[in-house]
C-alpha cells in the first residue's frame, strides 16, 4: 500500500497549459503518473504532451474519470481553483502554487469542511509514492519504494531528507509536502493517522521548521496514539525573530513557534529528533533498520 | 509589510475609527507648525519607525508647549531609537508623527490577526490595555477574550457584544456601543486591506467619555500586496536593510543576520537548515537566502553579489538540491558573479540533484577557486575548517 495516492490514481492538472503545469505534466507522466486531464478554461480540445485539455474540473471528472488533482494556477485564482475541483469530489487535492493570500486560504478551509477532499498545501512540492506515481514537483529519481514515510513542511529539505534516506537504504512508503504557508489543507497528524493504518509503512520522518504549533500538536498526538517509530528534524534553530524566512508561515512571532520549543515538545514526547543535517540518513538508520526490510 | 502609525491612522480614519487629530511631520520646525494647528497642549511627539516598544525606547514624548514639540521632535529625529525590536544600534527615525494629546480614563486591546491552527479571523479584546498582550495572555489569560470569525457569516453583533460585554466595570451604555462599532470597523478594515495584523493598543476611552484609538498598527499579507495596489506605495524602503531591499528588486528571500558565514540556498527549509548547519558548525551565518526553487542565472549572480557586499562575510556556503533549479543554471550564476565582483572569500559549493555533473563540470573547469563538499555533513565540515583558518 502507500497513503492517499498509488499507480491507480488518475491525475488532472489544473492549469496545465502554463509554464510550470507544461512542464511538471510532463515530469510527472515521465515518472509513470497517470495524468488523465488538464483544465484551462476556454482551452478544451488542446492538449499538453498527449494530455487532453478541459475547460472544468466537471468536465475532466465526467470524461476521464479524475479522482486527483495538482493545481498550478497562479495565486490570486488558486484558491478558486482549489474550492472547484472539491465541489466535484476529487479526492485528493495538491495545490503547489506559492503565495495564496490568507484570507483566501480561510475561505477554502472553511469551504473544505463539509466536503471529502483531502487538501495538500499550498505552497508544496506534492506528494509521491515512490514507484507508483507522483503527484506534484519532486525529483522523482532520488525516491525509492519502501517503507519509511516522510512528512514535511518544506520542499528542497525534503528531497535533502529523501536523498539521505535512500543513499543508507531507507525507502520510502509515501513522501508528502504538507506545504510552508501558515494555513495548510492537511497538517503532519492528518497525515500520522493515515500512515497509522498503513501496512507499509513502519516508521515515519516528519521535518517541521519554526512557526505555528503544528509540531507541539503532532507531538501530542504521537504520544497518544501513534505505535509507529518516528524521527523528527525542526529547521530554522538560528532564525531571528519577527522575520518571515521564505516560507509564509516560518515566522517566529510574539516569542511562539521557535525550533527550541518544538525541538523539545517533540523530545518530552519521546520522539528522537536529529540536530545533524549531514547525518540524518544515518540517524534515522539507527532508529528504523528495520524498515530496511523490503529495501532492494 | 508593515505599515507607519501615521498611515495605519489614515486608514483607520476611512474605515471610520475615532484617531486622534495629527499631522506627520520631518523635522523640528515641521512639527512646531504642525503643533500650532492642532489642539493642545498637550501634545505628543511619537517615532514613525518599523518597531514596538517605541514609549519605552524614548520614542514617544508629551510636550506641554509648542517649544517642547519642537525639542522633542528634533531630538527624536536627531538620535537613532533603541528598543528591544531594533538590536542594540537603533534605527534612524526620519518622520514623527505630532498629536493632540488625549486625556485617558481607561485602556483597552484590541486586535484583529488569523489564528493559523483554526484557519480563522480571531478579534483579540482585553481590558488590559497599553501592555503588551502576549505578557498580558501569559499573567492574567482571563483577562485576554476572543472570538474567532466564520468567514462565511462575517463579524456579527454577538461577537461584539460577548466582548464588550466581558469588561469590568461595564462603560456606560454610549460608550459601550462605540467599543463595539470600533471592533466592527476594525475587522471591516482587516478583510478589505489583507491585514496579517490590525491592531489597536491601546483603544481608549477619554476623560470626556469618547472612544479613540491611540495608537494604530496594520501588518499587510505581503501575498496579497498583487491585488492591494494602493497599499504597495506606502511601502517604505528606508525601514529595512539595504541589502534586504536589494534582495526584494530580484525577487530573492534576503534575510541579513549578524555571522560570518554567507549562505545561497535554494527553498527555504533547506535554508534555514543551512543556517542551522554552520552554527552546529560552530560558525554564525550571516544571511538567509533562498533563491527559490526555479531560480534563473541572473538571480544566483545577484544573490552571490549581495552576500558579497556584506563585509563581515568571512567565506560562503552554496546548497543547492536541485529539483526545479538545474545545477548547470546554478554554476552558471555563481560564474557570471565571480566576473563581475571579485570572490574575496572562500567559497565552498554543494551541489546535489538535476543535472549536478554538468554543474560541477562548468565549477571545475572555469578559473574560480572553490572547494567542493560531496554532502552536507562534508559541507558542514568544511565550513568549520574555514572558522578554524580565521579564529
Amino acid at each position: 500500500m502507500s497513503i492517499l495516492v498509488d499507480e491507480k490514481t488518475r491525475v488532472v492538472v489544473q492549469g496545465i497549459t502554463g509554464r510550470e503545469g507544461a512542464f511538471h505534466t510532463m515530469q510527472m507522466l515521465k515518472y509513470g503518473t497517470l495524468v488523465a486531464a488538464g483544465v484551462t478554461p476556454g482551452k478544451r480540445g488542446q492538449n499538453v504532451e498527449g494530455v487532453p485539455v478541459y475547460n472544468t474540473v466537471h468536465e475532466a471528472v465526467k470524461y476521464e474519470g479524475v479522482n486527483a488533482s495538482c493545481v498550478f494556477v497562479p495565486p490570486l485564482f488558486a484558491a478558486d481553483a482549489v474550492m472547484e475541483a472539491a465541489s466535484e469530489g476529487v479526492g485528493v487535492i495538491v495545490c503547489i502554487t506559492e503565495g495564496i493570500p490568507a484570507m483566501d486560504m480561510v475561505k477554502v478551509a472553511a469551504f473544505l469542511k463539509d466536503r471529502q477532499s483531502v487538501l495538500i498545501g499550498p505552497n508544496c512540492p506534492g506528494i509521491i509514492s515512490p514507484g507508483k506515481t507522483k503527484v506534484g514537483i519532486m525529483p522523482g529519481h532520488i525516491h525509492k519504494p519502501g517503507n519509511v514515510g516522510v512528512i514535511s513542511r518544506s520542499g528542497t529539505l525534503t528531497y535533502e531528507v529523501v536523498d539521505q534516506l535512500t543513499g543508507v537504504g531507507l525507502g520510502q512508503s509515501t513522501c508528502i509536502g504538507i506545504g510552508g504557508d501558515s494555513i495548510i489543507g492537511t497538517t503532519f497528524i492528518d497525515h500520522l493517522m493515515l500512515f497509522k493504518d498503513d501496512p507499509q509503512t513502519d516508521g515515519v520522518v516528519l521535518i517541521g521548521e519554526i512557526g505555528g504549533s503544528a509540531e507541539e500538536e503532532a507531538a501530542e498526538y504521537i504520544q497518544a496514539e501513534f505505535p509507529k517509530p518516528v524521527i523528527a528534524f525542526i529547521a530554522g534553530q538560528t532564525a531571528p525573530p519577527d522575520k518571515r524566512m521564505g516560507h509564509a508561515g516560518a515566522i517566529i512571532s510574539g516569542g511562539k513557534g521557535k525550533a527550541q520549543d518544538k525541538i523539545r515538545a517533540l523530545e518530552e514526547a519521546g520522539i528522537t529528533v536529529a540536530r545533524n543535517l549531514g547525518r540524518l540518513g544515518e540517524s534515522v538508520f539507527a532508529v528504523m533498520k528495520h524498515a530496511a526490510r523490503s529495501a532492494t | 509589510m508593515k505599515l507607519h502609525e501615521y498611515q495605519a491612522k489614515e486608514f483607520f480614519k476611512r474605515f471610520g475609527i475615532p484617531v486622534p487629530e495629527g499631522k506627520v511631520t520631518r523635522s523640528g520646525d515641521e512639527a512646531l507648525a504642525a503643533a500650532r494647528e492642532l489642539k493642545g497642549p498637550p501634545w505628543v511627539v511619537k517615532a514613525q519607525v518599523h518597531a514596538g516598544g517605541r514609549g519605552k525606547g524614548g520614542g514617544v514624548k508629551v510636550a506641554g508647549s509648542i517649544e517642547d514639540v519642537k525639542e522633542a521632535a528634533s531630538a527624536i529625529l536627531g538620535t537613532p531609537l533603541v528598543t528591544k525590536q531594533t538590536g542594540p544600534d537603533g534605527r534612524k527615525v526620519h518622520q514623527v508623527l505630532v498629536e493632540e494629546g488625549v486625556q485617558i480614563d481607561r485602556e483597552f486591546y484590541l486586535a484583529v490577526v488569523i489564528d493559523r491552527a483554526k484557519a480563522m479571523p480571531v478579534v483579540i479584546f482585553s481590558q488590559a490595555g497599553g501592555m503588551e498582550i502576549e505578557e498580558v495572555a501569559v499573567r492574567t489569560p482571563e483577562l485576554v477574550l476572543r472570538q474567532f470569525v466564520d468567514p462565511v457569516a462575517g463579524w456579527m453583533s454577538y461577537q461584539a457584544r460577548t466582548l464588550a460585554y466581558g469588561l469590568d466595570p461595564l462603560p456606560d451604555s454610549d460608550t459601550l456601543k462605540d467599543i463595539m462599532a470600533v471592533m466592527g470597523k476594525l475587522y471591516r478594515a482587516f478583510v478589505s486591506l489583507d491585514c496579517s495584523l490590525a491592531e489597536i493598543n491601546p483603544l481608549v476611552i477619554t476623560e470626556q467619555g469618547k472612544v479613540i484609538a491611540v495608537d494604530a498598527k496594520i501588518n499587510i499579507d505581503d501575498n496579497a500586496l498583487p491585488r492591494q495596489k494602493e497599499l504597495r506605495a506606502f511601502d517604505d524602503p528606508k525601514e529595512k536593510d539595504p541589502l534586504d531591499v536589494k534582495a526584494e528588486q530580484y525577487n530573492l528571500n534576503y534575510i541579513r543576520l549578524s555571522g560570518n558565514i554567507g549562505a545561497m540556498v535554494n527553498g527555504a527549509g533547506l535554508a534555514m537548515a543551512t543556517m542551522d548547519v554552520i552554527k552546529l558548525a560552530g560558525a554564525e551565518p550571516a544571511n538567509f537566502l533562498d533563491v527559490g526553487g526555479g531560480a534563473s542565472e541572473e538571480m544566483v549572480t545577484r544573490g552571490l553579489e549581495i552576500i558579497l557586499e556584506d563585509e563581515n562575510v568571512k567565506a560562503i556556503l552554496i546548497n543547492i538540491f536541485g529539483g526545479i533549479l538545474r545545477c548547470d543554471v546554478l554554476a552558471r550564476g555563481v560564474l557570471a558573479a565571480a566576473e563581475k565582483t571579485a570572490i574575496r572569500v572562500p567559497l565552498i559549493v554543494r551541489l546535489e540533484g538535476t543535472n549536478v555533473e554538468e554543474g560541477r563540470k562548468i565549477l571545475q573547469e572555469s578559473k574560480l577557486k572553490f572547494m567542493v563538499a560531496k554532502d552536507m555533513a562534508e559541507a558542514a565540515a568544511m565550513v568549520t575548517e574555514q572558522v578554524k583558518k580565521s579564529a
